[in-house]
């Protein structure tokens, strides 16, 4: 029984983590840049969540559109003003820029909050369900859901509406995209605005669940690596599996084994599917 | 034209070399302990970015995880010694083997299952983590407290052990330094570094003429290795204590290639350059921001350098000075 609940306090997480690695996985799907600045972007959402709790008291579970809404001009202006002109350079070109950029954002946030580790106080922090003799901690199931709730928003979006489907096109053939006369520059701007809401949500929810300083943002970062390429870079729902798969596994590790060991664990999943299965459990071939 | 301008530019380009060889010896002589820690720290980076460059720069197959071999040599060498009394320079053979085995591993069963790119790249990084974390649980060589060499009195140079002052250090990389750039310089115009270029260039295209891709990409990765942990070797011995967290941290990682790209990748002075550079901002960073004392001030300012460099010139800095110094051939 007691392993029955770490395994589902590690599948609540790991939806929230599959979140988070949907936006880098659609970011990767269309524009073939990998985000090294992904864990970075949500930590920055992250504090916006904290001062805004801190400054009107406001759930981020509330403020959770608003975060939203920010990253994705964020990650929009991002792209159109930035990135853009380096889509075609070379792959370590790409990951300098991008570095450049996750450094001035960590930067920026240790120079307004400092290195210190922050957190928002929840009144129903200890709060939790019990259904069939499993516990459920409540912001776990809440964080979980709202997880949930985004990845189901973002493929309804791609799945339904004529922009989600002229940025799917895009992704299969960019030239043919540009023939039937798509504006891809606006396309890619907006489905990296799209990837950095994905973290602008998970951020908010992370926050329920644990503190946040400028030095977790490279850990997360490699995080969201681990679990598109475990799900398959591009696929979504590889990208919710691959969350749900790390959550479980870090948490099992660092009861069975220790704390500091559940990355580890982690990364050999990541070496074994990438020798074994290089395009990842749901990816195409 | 061309045909009368080469051999001249050979010659001007040996004499650049010389003279920057010649500053670069007698520098020790006349400059403060200070400066001369700076330049221990530029030597350290121009190397261990000349080793990656051969792997990433000649060979086209972006690691992002050449600390894992920093950490090799570093913790083969010290434990050899701390444990065994061992020599540094037998511990370095110890340390090169083990790395060059490990490169060839990991290069071997990534290229055998096809895994490239930004795949390769991700796996690189997943094997430096693997290990961090495999040696923070590793009691032998010190797990998490570090692991410790005896720092003995630096009256005299042991150049047996390497216990000495840092000028001692400062040669020893400036010839480590040296001996990578004519390694590199003798590589590039031999066949395997033509082969290297040709599978950098179009790896399918490198196939197609009959090259062998895999021997030739492991092949990299494992003199990449090698090289990287001698660095590593030099490090141990010159810091003196050893945390898996520093030592195999995916900073320095990133550090290692930092250097090289903003010098230029796949050049022969590039890294070098690069790590003047990157060195050089470090340090006036630090002098500038110090008189603020504002946390993150100095990774700022390195953040809007490095995208500055990169937005205006993608291909490192050496290809630019290269031409204004009128080392660069003509391409016309």
């Amino acid at each position: 029984m007691l392993y029955l609940n770490i395994i589902v306090a590690g599948l609540l997480t790991g939806a929230v983590y599959g979140l988070m690695a949907l936006g880098l996985s659609v970011i990767f799907g269309v524009i073939r840049v990998v985000n090294f600045a992904h864990g970075e972007m949500m930590v920055l959402a992250m504090y916006a969540a904290y001062v805004a709790n801190r400054q009107t008291g406001i759930d981020p579970l509330l403020f959770l559109p608003a975060a939203t809404l920010l990253l994705f001009c964020l990650g929009y202006a991002l792209q159109r003003g930035l990135i853009n002109r380096y889509i075609a350079r070379p792959d370590h070109e790409q990951f300098l820029l991008l570095l450049a950029v996750a450094t001035i954002i960590t930067a920026s946030l240790l120079m307004g909050f400092g290195p210190d580790a922050r957190n928002v106080q929840l009144q129903y922090a200890y709060d939790s369900y019990e259904v069939a003799g499993l516990l459920f901690d409540k912001v776990r199931v809440l964080a979980a859901a709202g997880a949930l709730i985004g990845v189901a928003a973002l493929t309804a979006f791609f799945r339904f509406t004529r922009t989600g489907k002229a940025i799917r096109a895009c992704a299969d053939n960019q030239v043919g995209a540009q023939v039937v006369g798509l504006d891809v520059k606006r396309l890619y701007a907006i489905t990296f605005g799209l990837g950095a809401a994905c973290v602008g949500a998970a951020g908010c929810l992370l926050l329920l669940l644990i503190d946040v300083q400028p030095y977790i943002a490279p850990d997360y970062t490699l995080l969201g690596f681990i679990i598109v390429i475990l799900g398959g870079l591009g696929s979504m729902p590889g990208a919710l599996l691959g969350g749900l798969l790390v959550g479980v596994s870090e948490a099992l590790s660092a009861f069975i084994i220790e704390p500091s060991f559940k990355s580890a664990l982690s990364f050999a999943l990541l070496i074994l599917v990438l020798l074994v299965r290089p395009q990842g459990l749901m990816g195409r071939a | 034209m061309r045909e009368r301008r080469a051999p001249d530019l050979a010659r001007r380009r040996a004499a650049a070399l010389a003279l920057f060889a010649l500053a670069m010896a007698v520098v020790p002589l006349f400059a403060s302990t200070y400066v001369v820690s700076v330049l221990i720290v530029v030597l350290f980076a121009a190397y261990f970015g000349q080793a990656w460059n051969i792997v990433t720069g000649f060979a086209g197959q972006l690691s992002l995880g050449h600390a894992l071999y920093v950490g090799l040599g570093a913790y083969a060498s010290a434990v050899l010694f701390v444990r065994f009394g061992l020599p540094p320079w037998l511990g370095m053979i110890a340390g090169i083997v083990v790395a060059a085995l490990v490169g060839s591993i990991i290069a071997a069963l990534s290229f055998r299952f096809a895994v490239t790119g930004v795949y390769f790249a991700l796996l690189t990084i997943a094997f430096n983590e693997f290990t961090r974390i495999l040696f923070d649980h590793f009691g032998w060589v010190g797990a998490t407290s570090g692991l410790f060499l005896p720092v003995a009195n630096r009256a005299h140079d042991d150049l047996v052990m390497l216990r000495g002052s840092p000028v001692m250090f400062y040669y020893f990389l400036l010839a480590l330094s040296l001996g990578a750039l004519s390694l590199s310089h003798f590589l590039l115009r031999r066949r395997i570094g033509y082969y290297w270029q040709a599978i950098r260039e179009d790896q399918e295209a490198a196939e197609a003429l009959g090259i062998n891709v895999f021997r030739y990409k492991v092949a990299a990765m494992a003199l990449s290795a090698a090289m990287t942990a001698m660095g590593g070797v030099f490090l141990a011995f010159y810091d003196n204590n050893l945390y898996p967290d520093t030592v195999f941290a995916i900073g320095r990682s990133i550090e290692i290639i930092t250097a090289p790209i903003i010098g230029g990748l796949g050049t022969l002075f590039g890294p070098i350059l690069g790590a003047f550079v990157l060195a050089t901002l470090g340090e006036a960073m630090t002098q500038v921001s110090s008189g603020f004392a504002i946390d993150g001030l100095k990774q700022w300012c390195y953040g809007a350098a490095l995208l500055l460099i990169v937005a205006l010139q993608p291909a490192g800095l050496w290809p630019w000075l290269e031409r204004h110094l009128g080392l660069a051939q003509d391409r016309r």
